[in-house]
């Protein structure tokens, strides 16, 4: 087994802009489930109309990336409206339950050939954000800090994808120290006690869910910068409960819970595969073939994530009594 | 003494000298179960009102339709003059009509304060635009100040930042209570604000509420401690299977043969199988 590269593999993820793009979903799910309580199961779906709305803003309505990225966040208002106004007056499953579908339905909405001049059909749409890299102030180079070794496009991207990072995480502290998170947070606790305090819960819940889900849209507009290619099958309800489970890990009422949290989980996430198929590689699991381990890794963040409910619903920064999955 | 109070023969849903809440025709049904059939009622300004009757007579499924928490079958009222019916629960508490919940809701994962802070209306910090851009700092001290003053007053400012999900059943019924009346109401409507609170926290809470006449706010009350009802009430409603039954001064109405008979129950010698449940 090769160490040095299983390292740098482990280290390199930490910093990589899809990790980045993940903690953007992490906190707007924050937003959502940590401090609203609202249990939203189809945080995939608001990534990939951010992702579809940009791609499809830049490549056929042939808007100027900025613009692009605009319509992106445009698209998924109108989407957080569309789930929330006909869900949020009822209780919280039935969100988690149109969710989790909406987010099916747009996945097929995207990849099914009827629409294909639009979409790219399950082949996605590809060859763009080259304007993205006309942006980079960095000079040319290489770019090398320990373990990482950038070259200027790359460094750029990670600069702009963490920096979103670092924005999302500051607005979301000043919204939860205010009064308005305040109401948010009485509304985690109790939606009627609430109500006969004169709030407009629903308008509440509204705002939260709109403002999570332009989160995790920016977190999709990053995916798509980075892979330069955007495709159906990135947002299946894996990626979803893959947010959930960085959510969970970090905390999710805490401010740094969902960056400390995606990037254990992604550094865990490739240290195990590496691991896994390296001593599958030398014979030392008979029963698993090299290919499986992709696999093993999704049946291993299954059982993480039903032991950290269970024994730590607080995640790594959490308040364990601010959050508790039962009241 | 009743003479300040009604206007005319004293019978179920009689006039008011000066009513602040005027409920007409108003019923509930679940399924077959008829739960509020009120015909008409006036809670008098400026006074504590009782609400009595035995389990299931409706008074905690009015005092939902009332707020806005349920939506009857028919029925109006009036809230100083104003038409309320239909209004949702949140307008309703800001029109000045705040009411506590049977089972208390303290939010037992924010603090003392915070519950306190939330109560407040009128807040501009409430606005997520407004609250990005801390334009909140100086109401929000004035709010913290009015939350300290009512905590001391309920004996909770050792409590302050301790999280609600930590204070025992008594105090949370006090912390519910004093919440309410951070957003300062004209009407405060509380469901059993006795039940689970001990006899010493008792006395208090009695004296808390007097303390709100005294303020000019007006309280009606659920209640099942008679004693209570007898001790601290100008006025006490009757109702059983949804109706009114009787009105009065709480001395005079405690003797009414209507009242022992909806206690008791009017079908006390029948087998408890057949009667209706509700609530």
């Amino acid at each position: 087994m090769d160490w040095i590269q299983t390292f740098n593999l482990t280290v390199g993820v930490i910093l990589d802009p899809l990790t980045a793009a993940y903690i953007l979903c992490a906190i707007g799910l924050s937003v959502h489930f940590g401090f609203t309580g609202l249990l939203n199961f189809g945080q995939a779906a608001f990534a990939a109309v951010g992702a579809y709305g940009m791609a499809i803003g830049y490549l056929t309505l042939k808007l100027p990336l900025l613009t692009a990225m605009g319509f992106a966040l445009l698209c998924v208002v109108v989407f957080a409206l569309i789930l929330g106004i006909p869900t949020l007056r009822l209780r919280a499953d039935y969100l988690a339950i149109v969710t989790i579908a909406a987010s099916e339905v747009f996945r097929y909405l995207m990849s099914t050939s009827a629409f294909k001049d639009v979409t790219g059909g399950s082949n996605g749409l590809s060859q763009f954000g080259y304007d993205f890299f006309d942006w980079n102030p960095i000079p040319d180079g290489q770019y090398a800090f320990g373990p990482f070794n950038w070259t200027a496009d790359q460094f750029w991207l990670r600069v702009f994808a963490f920096g979103l990072v670092g924005v999302a995480t500051l607005l979301v502290w000043l919204m939860m120290r205010s009064p308005w998170g305040r109401v948010l947070k009485g509304i985690r606790e109790d939606e009627d006690a609430v109500r006969s305090l004169g709030k407009n819960v629903f308008s509440y819940k509204l705002q939260s869910l709109i403002i999570g889900g332009l989160f995790a849209g920016l977190g999709g507009i990053v995916f798509v910068l980075s892979m330069s290619n955007v495709q159906p099958q990135t947002f299946v309800t894996n990626f979803t409960f893959m947010v959930w489970t960085v959510l969970l890990l970090g905390g999710a009422a805490s401010m740094l819970g969902p960056i400390a949290g995606g990037m254990v989980f992604f550094a865990l996430w490739v240290f195990v595969n590496e691991i896994l198929a390296g001593m599958a590689a030398v014979g030392w699991l008979p029963f698993l073939d090299p290919a499986q381990v992709g696999q093993v890794r999704f049946i291993l963040i299954g059982l993480a994530l039903m032991l950290l409910v269970i024994f730590r619903p607080q995640g790594m920064f959490g308040n364990k009594k601010e959050l508790r999955f039962n009241g | 003494m009743a003479n300040d109070i009604v206007v005319g023969k004293i019978e179920p849903g009689c006039k008011k000298v000066d009513p602040i809440l005027i409920a007409d025709n108003v019923t509930r049904q679940f399924g077959g179960l008829t739960a509020v059939d009120v015909a008409h009622l006036e809670i008098p300004r400026g006074k504590i009102t009782a609400l009595i009757g035995p389990n299931g007579a409706g008074k905690t499924t009015l005092f939902n339709l009332l707020t806005g928490f349920d939506k009857p079958n028919t029925g109006s009222w009036q809230f100083e003059g104003k038409n309320l019916a239909g209004v949702p629960s949140y307008k309703v508490a800001r029109r000045g009509m705040v009411r506590t919940f049977q089972l208390t809701k303290s939010l037992n994962a924010m603090t003392v304060i915070e519950n306190m802070r939330l109560g407040a209306q009128k807040q501009s910090g409430e606005n997520l635009f407004a609250g990005l851009i801390q334009m909140w700092r100086g109401q929000e001290a004035r709010i913290t100040a009015a939350a300290d003053s009512l905590l001391t007053r309920f004996k909770l400012d050792a409590k302050r930042e301790d999280y609600a999900g930590s204070l025992s059943g008594g105090q949370r019924k006090l912390l519910e209570m004093a919440r309410a009346l951070m957003s300062e109401p004209k009407l405060i409507m509380l469901d059993e604000p006795m039940a689970g609170v001990n006899p010493a926290l008792t006395q208090s809470l009695l004296e808390h509420i007097k303390g709100l006449k005294a303020n000019g706010t007006t309280v009606l009350f659920v209640e099942h401690d008679m004693h209570m009802v007898r001790h601290i009430s100008d006025w006490v409603i009757v109702m059983a299977e949804g109706k009114v039954v009787a009105e009065g001064e709480p001395g005079v109405v405690m003797k009414d043969q209507a009242v022992i008979d909806a206690y008791l129950g009017a079908h006390h010698d029948t087998d408890l199988g057949t009667m209706k449940k509700g609530k």
